[in-house]
């Protein structure tokens, strides 16, 4: 049976609220439809979002979800999972969120190797609040905080997550949704920290003022500037400018953290339990 | 009989055309109203790609038994 | 009849030993002087008690992880101090807003900014109740002995889940670094509240829709409750109504009201030698002990000095102060800070008597003396 996203969305709440030609819904797709064909019994899913609009993602889907903080939700996310190991525990963020106010808890969560699965949305945008450059805005783009082109520097996500510890890294975009779908459902396999980064459109925000007038063509941008990793090393330097690599990136097996925490509890009963305890 | 069919949530359809311009065969048009409308179904192959790139969950594609 | 226990304990060790006692399981902290001691004793005791602490990466993630851990329907709390306590203020407004149980405890230290790490303050009551942006409820409790500490711990986690709102400890560097003996009641015979749960069926249950006392009956995630929560304004179905104009209003009047409404319940003052006190103290945490200490004095010139004691920050106990206002010439208010709690002390019973600020404010305790010099002076 094929999995369709309409059988997971909590009806009354739709249509959404994402402008037209919007990135998130497509990705959003992808994950719900990983989790479909796994066959998660959906009243053990958790789905928490921070602020912007990949927080948005949440509260249309049905499974159990809170939005929290800007910023912030992987750190609710590791309180959860620590208090609820046995739920499947799912992040969605954006590059606003994720890796500018939360970038400091992305570093942190990848290092403990918590079983969280993260997807991070990255449209080039703070888009909720009107087209605001965030550190993944390529250099010289149009923002409305960047009349004249931003002068900063961007750098890869995926790269800080697996100096960080990530035992999952992986890219995709929305045009490779396909890609995309299977990169989430290894994602939510892994037995750890899992990080997918999706290369989204923000054609509202973004595209319009970055020669991109139409979803079409921010997804054949997508198109035209990913090359798969597998693709890669047979490409030379020259072929690569330019270009950002699709694919998994990271997959490495390593204790998790409820895990060992859970085996440090046994350890610490053995110590002898404390004497106001009821 | 087509070997698929096709749900369009029109409410849902928020215009952006990524489905059509997308689709390998030319199946899907826009309306009056540019909401998404589908003419040459005979043609689908059933690819889904309208579907899981419709960032509005507006279509859904069945196949048929 | 249960069994006591006598013990010599620190202020901040008799916090983390009641936390226990009352049933929290989750500890999240980052290290900051003069509340770590809190964090120290949980590392060793959650894990003996199937709890779980965990050194988080700042104090914002800190709040984080212990509201998320108590939306996973596990009794949580936190510690920290003065730049800490501003840190966690965005997601505390979170928790009050969502209506998630959770206790702050806020050692108090000199400031503003770093000030004073090591040394005591009372200059944080006003951020307690203000600190967070939005005209959100809180519940805020000062101890003033390393027993009371032990006992605002438990009801602290007590209010939290009665009311499924944070709750705040203002603790100081002297009680939180006091040691002295305290003889604690039975474990088992201590009251403890557990956050009500809804018996409807998930596919009636509405997370934000309130019984008659304002709080809404919690579901765990993962039996079958498939909500959503958001700290944007919302409806009784948790769903965004960032428009709603009815649905604001009434969402903020229900979430002051249920802390409104158990007032009584809440507030815990102590009225010591006020029944024929010409003269009153009000005081509350470190300050009470100097101010205990000149009514005893005091009493033995035979000036009728009296003290209101409050271990309720707020709701402030405008009940004990306007009680008395007419009998006292005087109430003497002092504080580690410029003047704060000294405010809502004169809203009351400033047409009644004088209220007279005694402040102080760098790193030293008020004296007893000090105290009695003002009494002299307003006598």
């Amino acid at each position: 049976m094929a999995v369709h996203v309409q059988e997971y969305l909590r009806l009354d709440k739709m249509p959404h609220i994402w402008c037209p030609g919007c990135g998130t819904g497509i990705v959003d797709g992808a994950l719900v439809r990983a989790i479909g064909n796994l066959g998660y019994n959906r009243d053990n899913v958790m789905v928490i979002t921070g602020i912007g609009c990949s927080a948005r993602s949440n509260a249309i889907l049905d499974f159990n979800t809170f939005q929290t903080t800007h910023g912030r939700a992987l750190s609710f996310a590791t309180g959860f999972k620590l208090a609820r190991p046995e739920m499947k525990v799912i992040v969605i963020t954006g590059d606003g969120d994720g890796s500018g106010i939360g970038g400091n808890h992305l570093i942190h969560t990848a290092r403990r190797n918590i079983d969280i699965t993260t997807i991070l949305i990255n449209n080039s945008i703070y888009g909720m609040t009107g087209g605001q450059y965030s550190p993944l805005t390529p250099t010289g783009s149009f923002a409305t905080t960047a009349p004249y082109g931003t002068v900063e520097d961007t750098f890869d996500v995926c790269k800080l997550v697996e100096a960080a510890g990530a035992t999952y890294v992986a890219r995709s975009t929305a045009y490779h949704v396909t890609l995309l779908e299977q990169l989430i459902t290894s994602a939510l396999e892994h037995k750890g920290f899992s990080f997918v980064e999706a290369i989204t459109q923000c054609p509202i925000g973004y595209g319009r003022r970055n020669k991109m007038k139409t979803p079409t063509e921010m997804l054949k941008w997508q198109k035209d500037h990913a090359v798969n990793i597998k693709a890669a090393s047979r490409l030379s330097e020259e072929q690569l400018e330019g270009k950002f690599l699709i694919g998994e990136f990271v997959v490495k097996n390593k204790a998790e953290y409820t895990e060992k925490y859970n085996k440090l509890k046994e350890e610490a009963k053995k110590e002898g339990d404390f004497n106001g305890k009821i | 009989m087509s070997k698929f069919n096709f749900i369009i949530n029109k409410k849902w359809c928020k215009t952006c055309k990524i489905c059509v311009d997308f689709c390998p065969k030319n199946v899907l048009f826009l309306d009056e109203n540019n909401k998404v409308e589908v003419r040459n179904i005979d043609d689908c192959t059933g690819c889904m790609m309208c579907e899981y790139r419709c960032p509005d969950y507006a279509i859904k594609v069945e196949v048929n038994e | 009849m249960g069994k006591k226990q006598v013990k010599l304990m620190q202020g901040n060790e008799a916090c983390a030993e009641a936390a226990i006692v009352a049933g929290a399981r989750f500890f999240a902290g980052y290290p900051i002087t003069p509340a770590t001691e809190i964090a120290e004793t949980l590392a060793k005791l959650l894990p003996q008690n199937g709890g779980t602490f965990i050194q988080m990466e700042d104090e914002i993630a800190s709040m984080a992880a212990v509201i998320g851990a108590s939306i996973g329907g596990v009794k949580s709390m936190t510690a920290t101090s003065g730049p800490g306590f501003t840190l966690k203020q965005e997601n505390l407004g979170y928790a009050a807003m969502i209506e998630i149980p959770c206790v702050i405890v806020n050692v108090q230290r000199g400031g503003p900014s770093t000030g004073l790490p090591t040394l005591p303050a009372q200059m944080d009551v006003m951020q307690a109740r203000w600190g967070t942006h939005g005209d959100h409820p809180i519940v805020v409790l000062s101890p003033s002995t390393v027993y009371e500490f032990y006992i605002l711990t438990i009801k602290a986690f007590n209010f939290a889940e009665m009311l499924r709102t944070p709750v705040i400890i203002l603790s100081d560097a002297i009680v939180g670094h006091l040691r002295e003996k305290v003889v604690l009641p039975d474990p088992s015979e201590i009251e403890i509240v557990n956050r009500k749960k809804t018996d409807v069926s998930p596919e009636k249950f509405l997370p934000f829709k309130a019984d008659e006392d304002g709080v809404p009956p919690f579901a765990n995630y993962g039996e079958g409750y498939r909500y959503h929560m958001t700290s944007n304004n919302h409806d009784e179905s948790g769903a965004p109504a960032t428009n709603n104009h009815k649905v604001a209003d009434a969402l903020l009047r229900r979430l002051h009201n249920k802390v409104e409404k158990r007032r009584s319940e809440i507030i815990i003052t102590d009225e010591i030698m006020m029944d024929d006190a010409e003269v009153a103290v009000f005081a509350y945490g470190c300050t009470a002990r100097s101010a205990f200490s000149a009514v005893e004095i005091t009493r033995e010139q035979g000036i009728k000095l009296g003290l209101i004691k409050t271990q309720t920050l707020w709701p402030f106990p405008y009940e004990a102060i306007k009680k008395y206002a007419n009998q006292v010439k005087a109430i003497i208010v002092p504080e580690m800070n410029m003047g704060q709690l000294v405010g809502e002390v004169e809203r009351v019973a400033c047409k009644d008597t004088k209220v007279t600020p005694l402040n102080k404010f760098d790193g030293r305790m008020i004296t007893p003396e000090e105290i009695i010099s003002t009494v002299k002076e307003v006598i």
